[in-house]
């Protein structure tokens, strides 16, 4: 199995590589278009701000590349944001345009921090994603924009709203928490998605 | 509903732990790795590496630990200590470090917050603050392991530290470390509600009790500890079920 992570200078892209050793597979990280159309799998991991990534993936032309993808395609944390329509992030910015959502901030309140921060649990699960999972498992999170809860919402956490934890359309998964450092629940969320 | 974390400490020299960790089962308590990995199988939520080498090859060697830990470890963690440059964090951060902390030369240049945040995201950028009581001044900011009086008001430092763009404060009482009588309430409490970035309570810890107070009455977002977990005096399992039974929100 092909498995390619899209490295466009998004972060910590090394957890998640590290976490596909820990299950016994190996994966390329690269920008290639060809080796990502040829994938099985396509992995896209996210850290830092929106507007400075949408540059770095137009400049690598994946802006077009990755809309037009079939096989099966996970995006975590940033890398899930970008699939969205617009964010609000760094004073706005156009996104990737897969899914209908648009990203916007939490708002500051003294009891909620903002970054959201931590381990929160996951509600409303409906995805083979996350086959063996239960209701209210944890997983770990980092982020201060959230995607809202809509039809193509797969799991959702409360912050202190319900917003998305996770979401699909088609061949297009993708999760807000870092699957790769969310422990064992993590893993299996990984595992599964290695099985769709 | 978001839960408060629980993040044990390891000090780090020349890339071994160090300070005394009396465990049973592990072959060598100075290996890093398999500390980690034992504190993440008892439910650690994160965990801090404070690395205190103070050679030339600090940097290659910290970098080196950074990527074991993160081949091993499926829960966060953060990397301190004497880390000065955006080039230090970079290579932290593309090695597998999940964030990192910076404390004295961030007091020495402030901007230097800014431009970690605006390069990385403040997600990934923690400042960590010692702050120390007296009398005279209330609670001010102290660097070179607590000797040093910065002059710096512990609360408006944080909150400078935040609007730079600081993700997270890891806030160290220098008068509570090490007595085990508990954390510093009041200057925890006082951050907590200056800032609208996440905080970690440091220093005092010594009972479960101690956890309950720094959540429900500093509103800490995170308790962070070293010698209790590492001398085996308070379970992370147990803490955690004490947290629960009163009342606050922890995984299990």
């Amino acid at each position: 199995m092909e498995i390619a992570v899209i490295d466009y200078k998004g972060g910590n892209v090394q957890s998640v590589l590290f976490a596909l050793e820990r299950l016994g597979v190996q994966a390329t990280l690269t920008s290639e278009p060809e080796v990502i159309r040829r994938a099985d799998k396509v992995l896209f991991p996210g850290e830092g701000e929106a507007a400075s990534a949408m540059r770095e993936l137009r400049a690598q032309g994946l802006d077009e590349l990755l809309p037009t993808l079939t096989q099966p395609f996970l995006g975590i944390c940033l890398g899930m944001q970008l699939l969205g329509q617009h964010s609000e992030e760094g004073g706005g910015t156009g996104l990737l345009g897969i899914l209908p959502f648009n990203v916007i901030r939490f708002p500051s309140a003294p009891e909620y921090k903002v970054p959201h921060m931590g381990w929160n649990n996951l509600q409303a699960l409906r995805s083979p994603l996350f086959e063996g999972l239960r209701e209210e498992d944890y997983v770990y999170f980092v982020h201060s924009y959230y995607a809202p809860v809509g039809d193509y919402t797969i799991a959702q956490a409360e912050y202190p709203a319900p917003f998305s934890a996770a979401v699909q359309y088609k061949n297009f998964y993708a999760v807000q928490f870092h699957t790769e450092k969310s422990g064992p629940v993590g893993t299996r969320i990984l595992e599964n998605f290695l099985k769709l | 509903m978001l839960t408060k974390r629980i993040i044990p400490c390891l000090d780090v020299k020349d890339g071994r732990t160090v300070k005394g960790v009396r465990f049973e089962g592990l072959r060598d308590a100075g290996d890093p790795v398999a500390l980690a990995s034992r504190y993440a199988r008892e439910g650690a939520d994160e965990l801090v590496f404070l690395d205190i080498t103070a050679t030339n090859q600090k940097r290659a060697t910290l970098v080196a630990l950074v990527r074991d830990v993160a081949r091993e470890l499926d829960i966060p963690f953060t990397v301190g200590g004497g880390i000065g440059t955006v080039a230090d964090v970079e290579a932290l951060l593309l090695n597998g470090a999940d964030k990192v902390s910076i404390n004295s030369a961030a007091l020495a240049r402030p901007e230097l917050i800014d431009e970690l945040a605006a390069r990385f995201g403040s997600q990934c950028i923690v400042v960590a603050a010692d702050a120390r009581y007296n009398d005279a001044d209330g609670w001010q900011i102290y660097t070179r392991a607590g000797t040093h009086n910065t002059g710096r008001d512990a609360v408006q430092w944080c909150r400078e530290a935040a609007e730079r763009g600081a993700g997270e404060l890891l806030l160290t009482s220098m008068s509570n470390d090490g007595t085990k009588d508990g954390f510093a309430l009041d200057i925890t409490g006082a951050v907590s509600r200056a800032v609208s970035v996440p905080v970690v309570a440091s220093g005092g810890a010594g009972s479960k009790q101690d956890f309950t107070r720094v959540f429900q009455q500093a509103h800490a977002d995170a308790g962070l500890a070293a010698s209790i977990f590492h001398f085996g005096e308070i379970g992370i399992r147990e803490l955690k079920e004490h947290l629960r039974a009163d009342g606050i929100p922890v995984r299990l």
